[in-house]
């Protein structure tokens, strides 16, 4: 039953054209169905095995979009194959298309009244118990991101305490970043002057490809943290961590629509969020050669923009708050003293 | 379905006319569900699209019936009505703008010239619970004041109580009182409870004299859904049949997007035909719709998608 890449490839061509077809639709869902989850047969290093042993059949997940709290499957029916280092098939994953992009920016615009008027504190309290529940899956993202990354178990389980302890991190941040990006200023007239940051909107993120978990939690938790919305994209490569983040924060009090996570091919879904004029900013960490490209089409709708960093970032620093400042907007309010 | 113009002795009395529209066919409930839809699934595509959103954008009845608008609100929503998109000329003008009769005044004045109509509701609009007399001097008002359709509302207690005559009469006196000014007839689906009730308001409505027939005032839940358009959208086509008169069908009420509308048109050429897809015969009562039309139009053209900060808010 394991496909290789080539065959999938074909079928993956085979359910464009059905999609096309105005009666296409019953062939397509068929087609979705058998296609995602039967072929994680190789590796997957510490899961079900002992559990077939007991004569049991293993259950194997599908691994969706993450879309305004749902998880569908492609709006296009398609999937990709996720291949460990070693070339070795790990599971399909949705291979998102420009509609599945167009439908998360959406779901964003439509959390981010909710989520960037909550207080601060509340918002510091729900990515806290994101980090409560990422603890208790600490065993099923090391093995993810051992399989990914073909790293033994142990550098695995660091790197997962590392996302973790990030998103703690971060979720304490919420309630303080105000005051230090914000505050009152000294002016020249009988004036309180106070500037208070705001997040400026929908953002999308494009997650680093090499790190696949620690990365993604660096990018996504301080954008989501200072009060925006996120159309993230998760690395084109090993997009399965990220798939498990996104069923972590299903469950952990975040309203549906504020993380909307795709995975896919990066040259398909890039260009339109990046011109998208309902998306206000874009973090270009993991767009690689196609930085300049999408910063070009993000002109055209004057988004703030992150420009990836020179040269090989390592995760596992302390970030300090470039990022959480990257995607905030100053408002500054003149209030007469009344003298 | 009937095959006389108008049946002798119809008004006659309440029970001839009561006998006449039970006698008219059922509405199959599940059918009507299902072939809307098994429409709604047709997928439109590019130029297709393109000429469906014109269409739709010719058709729209830009609407703005709050307790809250001021004169200003009517003249921005004219100017919109004449150039959608101030950014593109291209787009075409919209159909009329609908507003409540004490503002007719104020949109003839700043749609002179433009080729846009002005629509007036009236009769007491929303409910109708208001005596005939009222009903006709704020018909004769809006006429008066140069607005050249109006959208009145049936007396729904009339009707659910079987008192079919009274809407009837009533109908026809508001025709009179319009005089030159088309007459759109709201039947308020909503409340009419069944299809079978929209069915036979429809016919009432069109024997009485209707120019068109108008789901919902869009203050009620549900309003414009497809299986109450499709069920209305056949009885325009049967009443031509019957009479040889033409007359025109109005969704209002929850179409909000461009995929909504493009449904509507669907519905409207494969169930009353090519003929009705005519701003002339086919109207959609909207306000927010304009603004997922014009984006889509923009996606269409330059392959971008839009955002609602790049349009007017209304």
């Amino acid at each position: 039953m394991a496909e290789t890449p080539e065959s999938s490839e074909r079928s993956e061509q085979a359910g464009k054209t059905v999609a096309r077809r105005p009666g296409g639709r019953a062939a397509r869902t068929k087609r979705a169905d058998e296609g995602a989850p039967p072929q994680v047969e190789p590796a997957r290093p510490a899961e079900p095995p002992a559990v077939a042993a007991q004569g049991r059949l293993a259950v194997r997940k599908t691994y969706k979009l993450y879309v305004g709290g749902a998880f569908p499957r492609s709006e296009s029916g398609r999937s990709y194959p996720v291949t460990d280092p070693q070339g070795g098939l790990l599971a399909n994953a949705a291979l998102a298309s420009r509609k599945d992009a167009r439908d998360a920016v959406v779901a964003a615009r439509r959390a981010f009244g909710g989520w960037s008027g909550r207080t601060a504190y509340n918002r510091g309290q729900v990515l806290y118990r994101v980090a409560e529940m990422l603890e208790g899956r600490l065993g099923q993202f090391a093995d993810e991101v051992a399989a990914a990354d073909a790293v033994p178990r142990e550098r695995a389980e660091a790197l997962v305490a590392a996302a973790i302890d990030r998103w703690v991190w971060y979720a304490g941040w919420t309630d303080k970043i105000a005051s230090v990006a914000g505050g009152a200023n000294p002016v020249a007239g009988p004036y309180f002057n106070l500037s208070t940051p705001e997040p400026t909107g929908v953002v999308a993120v494009f997650a680093p490809p090499e790190a696949p978990l620690l990365g993604l939690v660096s990018v996504l938790a301080p954008v989501i943290a200072t009060g925006n919305t996120a159309v993230v994209v998760a690395s084109e490569r090993a997009p399965l961590p990220a798939v498990t983040l996104a069923e972590v924060l299903a469950t952990s009090d975040l309203p549906g629509g504020v993380v909307n996570l795709l995975t896919g091919r990066l040259a398909e879904l890039a260009p339109p969020l990046a011109a998208h004029a309902d998306v206000n900013a874009l973090d270009l960490t993991g767009a690689g050669a196609l930085a300049a490209e999408l910063e070009e089409a993000a002109a055209g709708t004057l988004k703030r923009v992150l420009r990836p960093a020179e040269g090989r970032t390592d995760w596992t620093a302390e970030p300090g708050t470039e990022r959480l400042t990257a995607f905030l907007e100053t408002k500054t309010v003149w209030h007469p003293i009344g003298v | 379905m009937p095959d006389t113009i108008s049946p002798p002795g119809l008004t006659a009395s309440n029970a001839s006319l009561r006998a006449y529209l039970h006698g008219l066919p059922g509405v199959d409930e599940v059918g009507a569900a299902q072939r809307a839809a098994g429409l709604a699934t047709r997928s439109i595509k590019t130029t297709a699209k393109a000429q469906a959103i014109d269409l739709a954008i010719r058709m729209v009845d830009l609407t703005t019936l709050e307790g809250a608008d001021t004169p200003g609100k009517v003249r921005a929503l004219a100017a919109k009505a004449v150039h959608p998109d101030p950014a593109d000329p291209s787009v075409p003008r919209v159909a009329a703008v609908c507003v409540y009769s004490d503002r007719v005044a104020i949109a003839v004045e700043a749609l002179r010239g433009s080729g846009v109509a002005v629509a007036s509701v009236a009769t007491a609009f929303p409910a109708g619970r208001a005596p005939l007399e009222a009903k006709l001097a704020d018909t004769r008002q809006a006429v008066a004041d140069g607005a050249a359709e109006i959208d009145m509302v049936i007396d729904r207690g009339a009707f659910l109580s079987g008192d079919y005559l009274k809407v009837y009469e009533e109908i026809t006196a508001v025709k009179e009182a319009c005089g030159d000014a088309h007459l759109k007839v709201i039947l308020e689906t909503g409340e009419l409870v069944t299809y079978d009730n929209v069915r036979r308001a429809s016919w009432l409505a069109m024997h009485a004299g209707a120019d068109f027939i108008k789901t919902s005032t869009g203050k009620v839940s549900p309003a414009a859904t497809l299986p109450v358009v499709l069920v209305m959208l056949e009885a325009v086509r049967d009443f031509r049949a019957a009479t040889g008169r033409r007359i025109g069908v109005k969704p209002a009420g929850g179409i909000r997007t461009t995929k909504d509308a493009v449904r509507n048109l669907v519905l409207v050429n494969e169930v009353a035909g090519a003929d009705w897809l005519d701003p002339a015969y086919f109207r959609i009562g909207a306000s927010s719709l304009l603004n997922d039309l014009l984006m889509q139009r923009t996606k269409l053209a330059t392959g971008v998608y839009g955002g609602p900060d790049y349009y007017t808010l209304d």
